[in-house]
């Protein structure tokens, strides 16, 4: 179906599109699932909604509530949508070092923005979010780091339409942050294939990034479960942006940075299948567009360029 | 060679270089390689066998805790990246 009753009954129903180009050979096949096909054009309208919708249905969310939540811009831009259109004000607190254009998506939405120390990163944005939901006890957060809705959305929306369409698939490749979409969707799908591999994404950043930091102790998200995953792989920037690169020149897919990393990873799973002689159906997430990040200098110059605008900044 | 990607805070071990080469079949003989050229630099890598904690090497930049951990077959062609380890987007510990 493609006609729906209003915006939010439009979330999830993706395409997944082959990577004739990209894949390494016809046993060894790359698909992408187009999750910035999504209202917002990010995947994290599905859990923003889903979130939103079973905390209505718990009697949390009433008509007129604040919601707030740390986040370093899609799910904030998927919440100010659902909160704008159900009535609810929003308050997000986002590092000040992620992409302006999220910031300004987020204001024309409706929501307001705090800024979190760059430093910190999302550990920090989680602090202040934390403190400012102890100090203001009427405002709910819905953490996305360790709201089981989050995951529930993947494993009642993605996961299952993955399968549907790909039945033959082998492994499930996405990033990973607040870990929602390997939870979730790679809990359904281990419950319906056998052997298959989830296989996580996450962003190596550069010194800047992490050198100034002193924490205590490291964020693991409350969602996180390790025995879910079959391996882990860390992407730097520059390798991100060299596939984000790819994924446009060879299959025309104009994606996020962090698309780019899973993708790294997904290529990576492919070269060990064809070493190995083996056959492989890979799905990998296309969590957004690059539009959001075109001011980061990650689709410009040289890949060394690119490199060095990116240091310092969390993109993704 | 095996490349192999050096942390700042073990570049005191490599005399300043951010990339090295080592030899061996797996990762713990290419450790081992790394220690007859740089003194010490096992001993914050591995502790009674297997990688300290708060260490994450990966193989072509998958987490070699997902693979076969010390014992993981490595090739000529790969890249090992040792990092302080990371969780969740945030830095755990310093690698002291």
């Amino acid at each position: 179906m493609t006609r729906y009753n209003s915006l939010l009954d439009s979330v999830g129903h993706t395409p997944m599109v082959g990577l004739p180009r990209l894949s390494p050979s016809a046993d060894v096949r790359i698909w992408a699932k187009l999750e910035d096909r999504n209202p917002t054009g990010s995947v994290k309208d599905r859990p923003a909604l889903w979130m939103v919708e079973t905390a209505e249905r718990d009697g949390i969310l009433t008509p007129g509530c604040t919601i707030l939540e740390p986040t370093s811009g899609n799910t904030g831009i998927s919440l100010a949508m659902a909160a704008k259109l159900k009535g609810y004000k929003l308050i997000c607190v986002m590092p000040e070092n992620t992409s302006a254009e999220r910031a300004q998506l987020l204001k024309m939405w409706g929501a307001e923005v705090r800024y979190s120390p760059a430093a910190g990163g999302s550990n920090e944005a989680v602090r202040v979010a934390k403190k400012l939901a102890s100090e203001n006890p009427d405002w709910v957060m819905l953490y996305q780091y360790g709201n089981p809705a989050n995951a529930e959305a993947h494993y009642l929306g993605t996961g299952p339409e993955v399968l549907a369409d790909l039945p033959t698939i082998t492994h499930f490749v996405a990033g990973l942050g607040t870990t929602g979409t390997l939870m979730g969707a790679g809990r359904y799908l281990r419950e319906h294939v056998p052997d298959i591999q989830i296989v996580a994404a996450e962003p190596r950043y550069g010194e800047l990034v992490y050198g100034l930091r002193n924490l205590d102790e490291g964020f693991v998200p409350e969602l996180y479960d390790e025995s879910v995953l079959t391996t882990r792989y860390s992407v730097g920037p520059r390798d991100a942006v060299r596939r984000t690169r790819e994924l446009l020149a060879e299959e025309g897919i104009f994606a996020g940075i962090s698309t780019g990393a899973i993708l790294h990873a997904a290529m990576g799973m492919a070269t060990k299948a064809v070493k190995a002689g083996e056959r492989a159906d890979i799905v990998f997430i296309v969590c957004d567009g690059g539009w959001k990040y075109l001011s980061t200098g990650a689709y410009e110059g040289t890949l060394e360029e690119a490199e060095d605008a990116l240091e310092g900044q969390l993109w993704a | 060679m095996t490349s192999v990607e050096i942390p700042t805070i073990l570049r005191t071990y490599t005399g300043g270089e951010r990339s090295v080469t080592a030899t061996g079949a797996t990762l713990g003989e290419v450790v081992d390689s790394l220690e007859v050229r740089y003194p010490g630099i096992a001993e914050r890598l591995v502790e009674d066998g297997s990688l300290r904690r708060f260490v994450n090497v990966y193989l072509n930049d998958e987490d070699v805790r997902f693979l076969d951990g010390l014992a993981t077959p490595v090739a000529d062609d790969d890249t090992v990246t040792i990092l302080p380890a990371v969780a969740g987007g945030s830095l755990t510990i310093e690698l002291r």
